[in-house]
């Protein structure tokens, strides 16, 4: 049993009971928690995969960013828990039995199909990287997904912001830009004709 | 020892995606009343995909499988950002995110 082999599997039971957590647990802060955990372990395992890049990616993008926003979210709301958890009961024997017949079978395929017969091997040479070799695929043969990527990024932004705005409170204080530029010399300084006072003598 | 221990093969990878997959489909079927959880679940289920993108990239030397990982990962971000905004929106009007409650298009 190598190094690997026992890396495998102990990532692959964290992972597992991680995602057992997830949708059993009652309070969704701890869910959300556990969720950071299987993201950590699974990029522990791609790891092993020698996908560096999207390893690190994961951890960045999701335990990072997406995570954090699940937590803010959830601790934002004040969610009643005891209605939300009603028929987690009723429907634990269905979803027990979904769930095996779904692994059942996907396990069926996977393990008659010859998938057991590829060996993971050596690996990357030393000195390999594998973000370079993904950034060399990005920017040549996958640029126009690359680019509509970021649109949709950036479509998101714009949508999540637009949804949760709440435009203007009244009352509040405000700057009017179009008002501010418009602003002439005028309704800033006022000349005032004073005559001239001899100093000394006023001080006297 | 059986052959399942002594080296690690595609079957291993894929294995555990399924069992990920499977997870997030009863986590769907448990909490069918917390969008949040169910948010949750869905995004489990891309990681047991991407999992095996990742597993099949890695086997068959072919650099697409973690290309389209990538793109799902863009995706998911996406996906999560707009989800949790409906949520909170839905949350504002509403006072809860019971799915049972949501039903203002029944005809």
């Amino acid at each position: 049993m190598s190094i690997q082999v026992l890396v495998f599997y102990l990532f692959g039971t964290l992972l597992t009971l991680s995602a057992l957590a997830v949708i059993t647990v009652r309070n969704p802060v701890y869910a959300a928690l556990f969720l950071v955990l299987a993201f950590f372990t699974s990029a522990g395992i791609w790891m092993l995969l020698e996908v560096e890049f999207l390893a690190i990616t994961l951890v960045l993008v999701y335990v990072g960013a997406v995570m954090v926003l699940f937590l803010f979210v959830v601790m934002m709301l004040d969610i009643n828990l005891d209605r939300l958890r009603e028929g987690f009961a009723r429907y634990l024997p269905v979803g027990i039995l979904v769930a095996l017949v779904m692994a059942g079978e996907l396990l069926l395929i996977i393990w008659t199909k010859g998938a057991q017969n590829l060996v993971l091997d050596e690996g990357n040479p030393d000195g390999f990287s594998n973000t370079a070799y993904l950034g060399e695929r990005l920017y040549t043969q996958y640029l126009y997904p690359f680019e509509i990527a970021a649109v949709i990024l950036l479509v998101a932004i714009v949508a999540a912001i637009a949804l949760t705005h709440r435009g203007r409170r009244e009352g509040g204080r405000y700057q009017d830009p179009a008002r501010q530029v418009q602003v002439k010399k005028d309704d800033r300084v006022r000349v005032i004709s004073m005559p001239a006072v001899d100093q000394k003598e006023s001080d006297a | 020892m059986s052959a399942y221990f002594t080296e690690l093969t595609l079957a291993h990878f894929l294995t555990l995606g399924a069992i990920l997959f499977s997870l997030s489909v009863a986590g769907i079927f448990l909490n069918r009343k917390n969008v949040i959880i169910l948010l949750m679940a869905i995004e489990l289920m891309l990681l047991a995909v991407n999992m095996n993108f990742v597993a099949f990239s890695r086997f068959h030397g072919n650099a697409d499988g973690q290309v389209f990982v990538f793109f799902i990962l863009t995706v998911a971000a996406a996906e999560a950002a707009i989800g949790l905004a409906i949520l909170v929106v839905l949350f504002r009007n509403r006072n809860t995110i019971n799915v049972a409650e949501l039903d203002d298009l029944k005809g």
